[in-house]
């Protein structure tokens, strides 16, 4: 029967990338004595091994050898854990990952850079417990390595010498000669039964080669009185025809060969014409020769059958209840030492979420089906609130069951949606290891602290909020946190704080990236802004507008682009990046204390509570989350600046209006404000007053993508159904706020004239 | 046909080897450590274990040597999955009181040929 390998390689492929992170995140705060984490390090690289060669990674598992070797020798106590061999270590995990999305992808891999760790591992591993070869050298360590070098190459040269290993001379005479068969000689030690080997089966085996003959001898046995049936005092004489190998026949014995007297001897073939097995003189003569010497057609059947005719295997049958009682002593015994042992792993950033796996697009399929019955159940309410003319105790049977139905719809969706939520340390988790990297390259000391792990959301979110975190991170690390001589000069500790922090407000997932580093210099900012003509020179701007400026396009406050942050992304795409899974961030800084960026992000991308709202005879949808406030209009509020636009006095703050009539019915004539109603929406900081018919229920809508169903639409985000099943369209505040960029900007000018008036 | 207790920390080799005892007619109970096996051990009647030694909670070799204190395990086979070919990890195990070995990785036939040999 084939079995193909091939269908386990997803699973070897998922828990090697989790066994790669737990090796990284462990690694990062590893001391010496901490026997647990080194054990857990070692286990999960050895899985990585064995899996490797087991499903056809080969480069895998040879390479993840030597690894595993080191951690071996952390593990025994033989190699001290230093910061080069941590380095080393999260380096060569690095490689593994890329082999292993490589043979994934059928990509390729960076084989000089795999070539280089592999060389270190080898070298490391040359030089049992000494200091693994470090990185290149900076500038500025270079002389004392040039010092450090010469010594190594010394002790390198004199540890050569003994590396040679003598190579044991293994040649068996015997080793590869074919016969006309063996004559083996095996005498089990008594107690080679309790491994569980029995030598009924190792007869088994032989008699598959060829003809089996088999004599036990009981001289050994002790009188019946004495008899113990868990020991084993026979011994057999076997004569085998056949033309296996000697090494087959000893292969058979593998398992017991250091529990037994074992001579294998090829027959001559005057033996093989006289089957029957004369003992040769240094043998004792057997006392009871066993069964009829034909060799029967079931070998196998009568070599046990002889065996058991002997008694060799009675214990195998009955469990000696005597036992027993000794035996539950020991287990107690043993068990406290188990107790001992089993203490959990200290929690430590674990992504061990005690999970199922379940393939993501099952879940979307039951969203999907969700959704539909959200919207049944919505259809149903009409049918309901139509049904007014019925019968009255029917109606309200009827409302019963649909409330019914909407309190199971809704509990559904969330468990449903649950099943996608996942907790942010899966983010989080790749910050102790970007940190370590950076500040160890950057020559800086910081203290990384992440709190709010455990704040749950939906994996498409998760996955596009990990690279605008990232670039973040890099950011604070970079500009943010200063070089340790800056900071006690600025009477600061040597480290620097860099905290993540995560927890949910209102339907949102809020994140903050807090650092206490040099915080964000206006002055510096509108300097900059003003050399990259983004801002007019002369401009006045409060500290909170000089502060947005970082998030304006092609702008960087890098003195010199550095390659950690430098990257060609800017804080314009990271807002982007951020606005586009319908989410914001700010950023708050005080001069010398440090920054905080904020990020407040949907929790779901699947659902969201809406606003219906009549325009033009159509429904439109506005997210509930961007809504500030509807109004009724006082005329006396509108007040009308250039090119038709008008805007609205909310306050002492001046919205542009927008009449959505014109915007999205194409062209269609606004009508009367004087009836109509507004919905003060805002995004970015921005506010617009919407110009709407109606203001219609609120419900929670199931977002249709518009890209996939149609095509991407400014200022709309998606689409829904409705209970009586229209299509209604939702409208995409930030995107509106773009479609209305001029009119907002004029806003702002022409607000300062209207208050001069 | 047989009950095996198959014992390994990692998914994908116990998927393997679940699968391929299956489809050669076992029945199969799965353990994730040896904690997990032993509890398992304790509950059935168990024909054959193929156990793997680097576990977490409880290792390999602890875990025969718990269930060779188990009267019902005292002469059961016990084969360990190791990755380790050299003499001495082989030894340890014998020790602690295994049958034998399967050395990694091996093949679902290499396996399936090794299960027969010491279920006969």
């Amino acid at each position: 029967m084939a079995i193909d390998v091939g269908q386990f390689i997803n699973t070897f492929l998922e828990e090697s990338f989790e066994g790669l992170e737990l090796i990284e995140s462990q690694l990062l705060d590893l001391r010496d004595d901490d026997a647990e984490a080194v054990n857990a390090i070692f286990r999960a690289a050895h899985s990585i091994k064995g899996g490797a060669g087991t499903f056809g990674f080969q480069a895998v598992g040879d390479f993840t050898h030597g690894v595993e070797t080191l951690l071996d020798q952390v593990r025994t106590g033989v190699r001290p854990v230093t910061d080069e061999l941590k380095a080393l270590l999260l380096e060569a995990g690095d490689c593994i990952r890329d082999m292993l999305v490589a043979a994934r992808d059928g990509a390729q891999t960076d084989a000089a850079r795999i070539a280089r760790v592999q060389e270190r591992i080898d070298a490391s591993l040359r030089a049992p417990g000494k200091r693994p070869i470090p990185f290149p050298p900076s500038e500025g360590a270079r002389e004392l390595e040039a010092d450090r070098r010469s010594l190594e190459e010394g002790a390198s040269n004199v540890q050569s010498g003994s590396d040679e290993g003598v190579v044991a001379d293994t040649t068996d005479p015997g080793l590869g000669l074919r016969g006309p068969g063996w004559r083996i000689r095996f005498v089990p030690d008594p107690d080679v039964m309790r491994t569980g080997n029995d030598p009924l089966r190792l007869f088994a085996v032989l008699a598959d080669f060829g003809d089996l003959q088999v004599r036990c001898e009981l001289e050994g046995l002790p009188p019946l009185a004495e008899l113990d049936p868990e020991e084993c005092r026979m011994s057999w004489l076997l004569t085998l025809v056949s033309d296996v190998n000697k090494t087959d026949v000893e292969e058979v014995f593998e398992w017991v060969l250091d529990e037994c007297t074992l001579e294998v001897e090829a027959l001559d073939t005057a033996q093989v014409g006289d089957i029957d097995p004369v003992a040769n003189d240094e043998i004792t003569p057997p006392s009871l020769p066993v069964g009829p010497a034909s060799m029967a057609s079931d070998h196998e059947a009568v070599a046990s059958e002889r065996a058991r005719s002997v008694g060799g295997t009675a214990c195998l049958e009955t469990v000696p209840d005597a036992a027993e009682g000794t035996s539950l002593e020991a287990r107690g015994v043993g068990g406290v030492a188990v107790a001992g042992r089993s203490t959990p792993l200290p929690e430590r950033r674990s992504t061990d979420t005690g999970s199922i796996r379940v393939g993501i697009d099952k879940i979307d399929g039951l969203i999907n089906l969700v959704g539909e019955l959200v919207i049944t159940q919505s259809m149903l309410g009409q049918i309901g609130d139509e049904m007014v003319s019925g019968e009255q105790a029917c109606l309200e049977r009827l409302l019963e069951g649909l409330a019914q139905l909407e309190r199971n719809t809704r509990e559904l969706q969330e468990s449903v949606m649950n099943i996608r939520m996942l907790p942010i340390s899966f983010v989080f988790n790749r910050f102790p290891r970007l940190v370590h990297d950076l500040s160890a390259r950057l020559g800086k000391r910081i203290e990384l602290r992440l709190s709010g792990e455990q704040t749950e959301l939906d994996k498409t979110v998760m996955e596009k909020i990990g690279d605008p975190l990232v670039h973040l991170v890099r950011n604070a690390i970079d500009h943010g946190i200063e070089l340790p001589q800056k900071r006690i000069a600025a009477g600061k500790p040597e480290s620097g704080q860099l905290h993540l922090h995560a927890y949910h407000k209102g339907g949102n997932i809020v994140i903050e990236i807090r650092d206490d580093g040099a915080g964000l210099d206006p002055r510096r900012l509108i300097a900059k802004a003003v050399e990259r003509g983004i801002v007019a020179p002369g401009q006045e701007l409060t500290d909170e507008q000089a502060h947005e400026l970082i998030f304006a396009a092609g702008f960087s406050t890098a003195e010199q682009v550095s390659d950690v942050s430098g990257r060609g992304v800017g804080m314009d795409v990271v807002r982007k990046n951020i606005k586009a899974l319908g989410g914001s961030v700010e950023v708050r800084s005080r001069p010398g204390r440090g920054c905080t960026f904020v990020i407040r992000l949907p929790l779901t991308l699947a659902i969201m509570d809406g606003q219906l709202v009549r325009v033009g005879g159509e429904i439109y949808i506005v997210p509930l989350v961007s809504i500030v406030e509807s109004l009724q209009v006082r005329p006396e509020a509108v007040h009308s600046l250039a090119e038709r636009q008008l805007v609205y006095r909310l306050r002492d703050e001046y919205i542009p209006i927008v009449f959505l009539v014109e915007l999205l019915a194409d062209g269609r004539p606004p009508g009367s404000l004087a009836s109509a109603l507004l919905v003060v929406v805002e995004a970015d900081g921005q506010k617009l007053a919407l110009v709407v018919e109606d203001l219609l229920g609120q419900q929670q809508v199931v977002i249709k993508a518009l890209e996939t169903n149609f095509r991407r639409i400014e200022g709309l985000s998606g689409a829904t159904i409705l209970g009586d099943g229209t299509v209604a369209l939702i409208l995409d505040v930030s995107g509106l706020i773009g479609l209305c960029g001029g009119r907002r900007e004029a806003a702002g000018e022409v607000a300062a004239g209207v208050d001069a008036a | 046909m047989a009950t095996i207790l198959a014992v390994d920390d990692s998914a994908s080799l116990r998927q393997m080897v679940v699968f391929t005892l299956k489809q050669a007619g076992h029945q199969v109970i799965e353990a994730s450590n040896g904690q997990d096996a032993l509890q398992k051990a304790k509950g059935s009647r168990i024909d054959l274990v193929l156990s793997d030694v680097n576990m977490p909670l409880m290792d390999g070799l602890t875990l025969v040597r718990e269930l060779r204190k188990l009267p019902a395990m005292k002469f059961t086979p016990i084969l360990m999955l190791t990755t380790e070919s050299s003499a001495e990890k082989k030894q340890e195990g014998k020790a602690a009181g295994a049958t034998g070995w399967i050395v990694k990785p091996f093949s679902p036939d290499q396996l399936l040929a090794t299960v027969k040999r010491v279920l006969r």
